[in-house]
């Protein structure tokens, strides 16, 4: 086994202190990341950056002197945390966003900030105050409308003017909740519940007018109908009607006796009965 | 022997020593252990510039090289005929088998690839049998494109997910997002994490969305079927904007409910709905009872009429005489002769009766 390498030693030495400073002069750089040069604390070359000349790939550099800061290229992500916001109208409110951003300036950025996380820091609160101001300024009904847009647009012009400072681009606020918080939350539910009841009553109160209008319009249809019909022969009528009365009231057929009818001789009912004529 | 170190790090392995003559590399290597394969320490920050080792590291079990030749540490490989070590045949067949077995790219129907050379994007693979060169050279990130992928928001915690409306009213909703890859080189480049800016996006559109909306809209299927495709837009503009490379190619509202604390002022509405449905239903019953009752009544009435109009005189006699023989012969009777004779009423009988619902009259004058 160790013939091998006492065969090729010599060779196989120098192929390793090859590949060892092959190794550590020579960097990869992928697609998703920038990159900045420091040589002896400066910043003296980019690699890779958005609009650059030089794109990803192989590179060498001096070993020991140079040191190599990778940089994501990709669009990053600050998300601000839930936070009260008061509206012009003095209304609480909870909002929660995000911006994207990316890094356009890599040499600012590591001067300036450090790391994507030093440049997540600094804007953090910048896109929290700027916020607030701008939502500040509008009404809480403003908020939930499309001028929402306009307002975000304003804040994404503050927030990029800070982060280009930091060597950072911001692409997009978004607001992405905007929560009532807990007091105004249980108003907000008891209005809500206040305005199902009334519209709960609204639709029994129609329910019982279309009832009534309905039997009212069948009552008057029916007396059309009874007087087209009855009027024909008002005196006729009178007649039918009263014995269809008589019938109704005296004739009572379940149980039959219960009436008394006391009779004048006069009556007409009698005539034929006294044999007079 | 014991001089020769090896130009694969000697022991660098763990406990590699046991067994092998060269023991002694702790004496003359003070960083013995070390990996040759890392820059010295200190030179930038901590981070590790050159990545392959990175990369061979995460290479799996055809890693042939972990560790620096430790896998010829801890065991003695047989010897080949001429009295020669397999040790160097072992390492650049397994080399070979790696480089070969990261030249092939076998692409499913729904997948696509992006290939790195040396860090830098050069191509994309379609589906099918592909060729690149071996792994540390070319990289190669197989993705599946056209397979759908579903979010659902809000996700397992189940917690409510309140939603401000336009007139300020809450409502709980949860919704599916249904997307898939557009652009794979914008889905790997552009944007740290695809999936979560997904995410994040869905919930902001899905806010300005319903901020737009009245409560009761995202109740009725039209109103949701135009939230729907609303978020959808929005989505899809807002990922574009980041090149994000994803296609949103549904939202789905699955549920849109009023907020647990007032639901049972929702329900009072139903039910007052269903109430007043229940009330014009007994109204219309009413009607046609009414109007059956009218025009059977006039019916009766017009044929009877029609009778009576080809003889007036006897049909009324007749009617007259057939109703007072009904009425009378079911009641008593008392026939008082009045002329000059002061009645005498059965007061007792009548009493007795008066117990029960009594009806007395005095006859109709005349006809």
């Amino acid at each position: 086994m160790s013939s091998f390498f006492q065969d090729h030693r010599n060779s196989l030495l120098a192929l390793g202190v090859a590949i060892v400073a092959f190794m550590m002069s020579a960097y990869v750089v992928p697609e998703e990341e920038q990159v900045v040069i420091i040589r002896t604390g400066n910043p003296v070359g980019v690699v890779n950056t958005p609009g650059g000349e030089t794109g990803a790939g192989l590179y060498l550099r001096v070993p020991f002197i140079d040191s190599v800061r990778r940089i994501e290229k990709r669009l990053l992500d600050l998300e601000m945390n839930d936070e009260e916001v008061l509206s012009a109208d003095q209304q609480r409110l909870l909002v929660n966003a995000y911006a994207r951003f990316r890094i356009t300036d890599p040499v600012r950025m590591v001067e300036r900030a450090g790391t994507t996380d030093g440049v997540r820091n600094a804007l953090e609160p910048i896109l929290n105050s700027v916020l607030r101001q701008e939502l500040g300024r509008r009404t809480f009904q403003s908020m939930l409308t499309a001028e929402r847009g306009s307002a975000l647009a304003n804040v994404r012009a503050n927030l990029d003017r800070q982060a280009r400072q930091y060597g950072a681009e911001v692409v997009d606020v978004k607001i992405m909740r905007t929560d009532l918080p807990e007091a105004p939350l249980q108003s907000a539910f008891r209005r809500m519940e206040s305005d199902r009841e009334r519209e709960a009553r609204t639709i029994r109160a129609g329910g019982s007018r279309d009832a009534r209008i309905i039997r009212a319009e069948a009552d008057a249809e029916a007396a059309r109908i009874y007087a087209e019909s009855f009027g024909k022969d008002a005196e006729f009528y009178d007649f039918y009607r009263a014995m269809q009365s008589y019938d109704a009231t005296f004739s009572n057929g379940e149980n039959p006796s219960e009436s008394s009818i006391i009779l004048s001789p006069d009556n007409e009912y009698l005539r034929q009965f006294r044999g007079r004529r | 022997m014991a001089g020769k170190k090896s130009p694969w790090g000697g022991g660098s392995g763990n406990g590699g020593d046991n067994d092998k003559p060269t023991g002694s590399n702790g004496g003359d290597k003070p960083k013995g252990p070390r990996n040759p394969w890392l820059p010295p320490g200190g030179g930038d920050d901590g981070r590790r510039a050159p990545n392959i080792e990175d990369i061979f590291k995460n290479r799996g079990p055809e890693g042939p090289r972990r560790g620096g030749g430790g896998g010829g540490s801890n065991f003695r490989f047989p010897q080949r005929p001429g009295g020669k070590s397999w040790f160097p045949v072992a390492v650049v067949a397994i080399i070979g088998l790696g480089l070969v077995a990261t030249s092939f790219h076998l692409i499913g129907p729904q997948q696509e690839a992006v290939v790195k050379t040396l860090g830098n994007y050069t191509r994309k693979m379609e589906p099918g049998l592909n060729f690149s060169a071996p792994f540390p050279i070319e990289t190669v990130d197989v993705e599946d494109v056209e397979g759908v992928r579903t979010v659902r928001i809000p996700g397992n915690n189940s917690q409510a997910k309140l939603i401000l409306t336009g007139d300020q009213n809450l409502v709980d909703l949860s919704y599916i997002v249904r997307w898939n890859i557009k652009d794979l080189e914008g889905f790997k480049f552009r944007v740290v994490d695809p999936e979560e800016t997904v995410n994040e996006a869905a919930e902001a559109a899905m806010r300005a969305s319903v901020a737009e909306t009245e409560l009761d809209e995202t109740f009725s299927g039209q109103g949701r079927a135009a939230i729907e495709q609303d978020v959808r837009e929005r989505m899809q503009a807002t990922l574009d904007s980041y090149g994000a490379g994803v296609r949103v190619l549904g939202v789905e509202i699955e549920k849109a409910d009023p907020p647990a604390q007032v639901v049972d002022a929702f329900r009072d509405v139903q039910v007052a709905e269903q109430n007043a449905d229940a009330a014009r239903n007994q109204a219309r019953g009413y009607a046609q009872q009414v109007l059956a009752q009218a025009e059977g009544e006039a019916e009766a009435f017009d044929k009877v009429y029609e009778q009576y109009r080809l003889a007036p005189q006897v049909t009324r006699q007749r009617l007259y005489y057939e109703t007072m023989e009904r009425v009378l012969s079911q009641t008593d009777k008392t026939i008082v002769e009045t002329n000059n004779v002061t009645p005498y009423l059965p007061l007792p009988e009548i009493r007795r009766r008066a117990q029960e619902p009594t009806t007395t009259i005095t006859a109709p004058e005349g006809q």
